[in-house]
């Protein structure tokens, strides 16, 4: 950063501290955001981890155990449940109406979330910033061009073009014959459970907000004085654009991306609920919380449990985005 | 001002004709048709290829969008469809009887009545509860509506739909589990009629509504909350009680009017969310509208339907867009459109 090389002459009373620095204590002293960011972290090893820590597999049928609840379970259930629930404690959450284990299936569920998570806010990230800072940097007639063509993607009906393209992808993977590299995109889809045609599906629509953060900021910042004595000195453009710009315009951007996270993930959900998302069996939280509301009457506690996971996972990122962005900028926080 | 709409209205017709090709290329590029019925009843060749013939599926892709966009007697052919820009959206693949315009009538008012409903909601307990936070900052009334804001941001609406439906259904059964109380006629096309508007009507709506309504009310809330905070430490406001005028006078005319222009904002992508939610939530509410029936058309094949829903959308977001745009310049006289 530039503001972090002082000359050592000018000694300061407090022991220096680069701007990253002090925005990470002010992060670490926000209790909810700190919680926030160990949840996330532990969520993301259970589902890293998910063949060891899972207690079955998330495709295991126990169909003797089918709708089966264990006895805690049963507050939530009909005053009458007694009579139709199978009741045993071998499954922790209970079992789904297939008899597979709900807590297997929630933390392999984990899995599908926190990776379209990551990957999906990554592409946007990278494509918005590379879009937009070329766009700001660029200017003139060039920033006009990109710019019109960011407006115009900006009036398509963003989720359902996302269906369409989904729709397409999954027609595409049931049909057979494809050859060269489609064959071996269809063969990684099928490997990842249909999450690959996913993210691009979503990486190709997303960045448009992003390209739109990142040029405001690097208009705002390419005529300040620092760029101007790059320039003098004789940096080239990549070099202002890298060793420059992106450090100051990257924490909006990353704050931005951060609580845009749940929409991401409500995204994914949304598309297997509707049955565009992963492929069955592979468990997605998404259709989780689809395959049990048929039955939200009888077994409500199979809605519950995914969607209590749902929830907490999309507040950690929405606590957390919110403490990172009073964390990089204080001026923020009133 | 009327020259801008002008201008914005001609700038439609590129976004909406590159949405009806994108649609109708893809549709048409996907394996499998809607013809394709599996097992027992799948359709002999000759069958599936008069049926394809009836809707010009034999013709080459250009001459077919040809045909969807200016219609048969235009393009010199033999047929049916009088074309998009005459307001024909094509008969219906697999609903033989119906065209996408009869579809489209009856389910699209159910769809807008929620939209709009939900719409309302957002605006009408987002604005509000941000206020309050804003007027008593951090005080029992802020962290009490900035947490709650932040909660029902996090809670989507195919998990807040199930747990209202479990609570105030199942559990209370103070509210009808799903369907929709109105029925056509629609009055001017969209809104039910005054004799049902009662309890039946409003008992059926609240639950969808809610589930659809308040993740936007959050967001709302939020950005009212801060922009609200931000504009009432601007001079204007110091000067204006400086002047001697009411507090309510101050806040009202004076900082509200401001702080709501980022809201604006964000109401063309609230507006989005919307209709998009609708997609679920109509599914989980069993209720009959545009976004049930647009999922199952997707998953039927059913080109034609799904390229008129389609464009529908489209043409209701841009128009939401141009009004975001419009009351922009109201709240703010210092953008001029010209």
């Amino acid at each position: 950063m530039a503001v972090a090389e002082l000359p050592q002459e000018q000694t300061l009373v407090r022991k220096q501290r680069s701007l990253w620095e002090e925005s990470f204590i002010r992060l670490i002293r926000n209790k909810v955001a700190v919680v926030s960011l160990l949840f996330v972290f532990v969520l993301a090893f259970v589902a890293a981890f998910a063949n060891y820590v899972a207690p079955y597999d998330y495709a295991e049928q126990d169909l003797m155990a089918n709708n089966s609840v264990p006895k805690w379970m049963l507050v939530i259930l009909p005053a009458n449940a007694e009579n139709y629930v199978r009741i045993t404690d071998k499954y922790p959450l209970g079992a789904d109406h297939l008899g597979r284990d709900i807590l297997s299936r929630v933390i392999y569920g984990a899995r599908v979330s926190l990776s379209f998570a990551v990957v999906a806010s990554m592409v946007s990230l990278i494509i918005g910033t590379l879009y937009g800072t070329i766009s700001g940097y660029v200017g003139g007639r060039a920033d006009d061009v990109m710019m019109r063509i960011v407006d115009f993607l900006y009036a398509f009906p963003f989720l359902v073009v996302v269906i369409l393209l989904q729709t397409y992808f999954k027609a595409l993977g049931r049909a057979s014959g494809m050859t060269g590299f489609g064959a071996k995109l269809l063969e990684i889809n099928d490997s990842m459970g249909g999450m690959l045609f996913l993210f691009i599906a979503i990486g190709l629509i997303n960045w448009i907000g992003m390209a739109r953060i990142a040029r405001g900021q690097v208009l705002s910042y390419k005529r300040k004085e620092f760029v101007e004595a790059a320039h003098a000195v004789g940096a080239s453009n990549s070099r202002i654009i890298i060793k420059h710009l992106l450090p100051n315009i990257i924490g909006p951007l990353v704050v931005a991306e951060t609580l845009a996270i749940p929409g991401y993930i409500f995204t994914e959900a949304f598309l297997s609920f509707i049955g565009l998302g992963v492929n069955p069996p592979t468990p997605s939280w998404g259709i989780m919380i689809s395959e049990a509301v048929p039955a939200l009457r009888s077994y409500p506690n199979q809605v519950l449990v995914p969607a209590v996971f749902l929830s907490l996972t999309t507040l950690a990122f929405n606590f957390l985005g919110d403490g990172l962005r009073d964390a990089l900028d204080p001026r923020m926080k009133q | 001002m009327t020259r801008y709409i002008i201008r914005r209205i001609l700038g439609f017709i590129p976004v909406l004709f590159a949405i009806a090709l994108f649609t109708f290329v893809l549709m048409r590029a996907i394996p499998g048709g809607p013809f394709d019925f599996a097992g027992d009843k799948s359709l002999p060749p000759q069958v599936v290829a008069n049926i394809e013939a009836k809707y010009h599926l034999d013709w080459p892709l250009w001459k077919q969008f040809l045909s969807y966009l200016i219609g048969d007697d235009l393009l010199g052919e033999e047929g049916t469809s009088r074309g998009v820009i005459r307001g024909d959206l094509g008969p219906s693949l697999r609903y033989r009887s119906q065209s996408v315009n009869d579809i489209i009538a009856t389910t699209f008012p159910t769809s807008a009545q929620l939209g709009f409903m939900s719409l309302m909601l957002a605006i009408l307990i987002g604005i509000p509860a941000g206020t309050i936070a804003a007027l008593n900052q951090n005080t029992w009334l802020d962290y009490v509506s900035t947490f709650g804001a932040v909660i029902f941001l996090s809670i989507p609406n195919l998990v807040l739909a199930p747990i209202l439906i479990w609570i105030f259904s199942l559990k209370l059964g103070w509210l009808p589990v799903a369907g929709w109380g109105a029925k056509p006629p629609y009055l001017l096309g969209f809104l039910p009629q005054p004799s049902q508007w009662n309890w039946n009507y409003f008992s059926h709506a609240i639950m969808p509504v809610f589930s659809l309504g308040t993740a936007s009310a959050a967001g709302i809330a939020r950005l009212t909350r801060a922009s609200l905070l931000q504009v009432i430490r601007e001079d204007y406001i110091r000067t204006a009680r400086a002047k001697g005028l009411a507090e309510r006078t101050v806040i009202v005319v004076h900082a509200l009017k401001n702080s709501l222009i980022p809201v604006v904002t964000i109401l063309g992508p609230a507006f989005a969310g919307l209709v998009t939610g609708t997609f679920i939530v109509e599914q989980i509410f069993g209720i009959n509208g545009m976004g049930k029936h647009f999922v199952q058309s997707v998953g039927n094949r059913d080109y034609q339907v799904i390229t008129g829903v389609t464009l529908v959308y489209g043409v209701i977001l841009v128009i939401a867009n141009l009004l975001v745009d419009i009351t922009y310049a109201w709240l703010d006289p210092r953008i001029r459109y010209d």
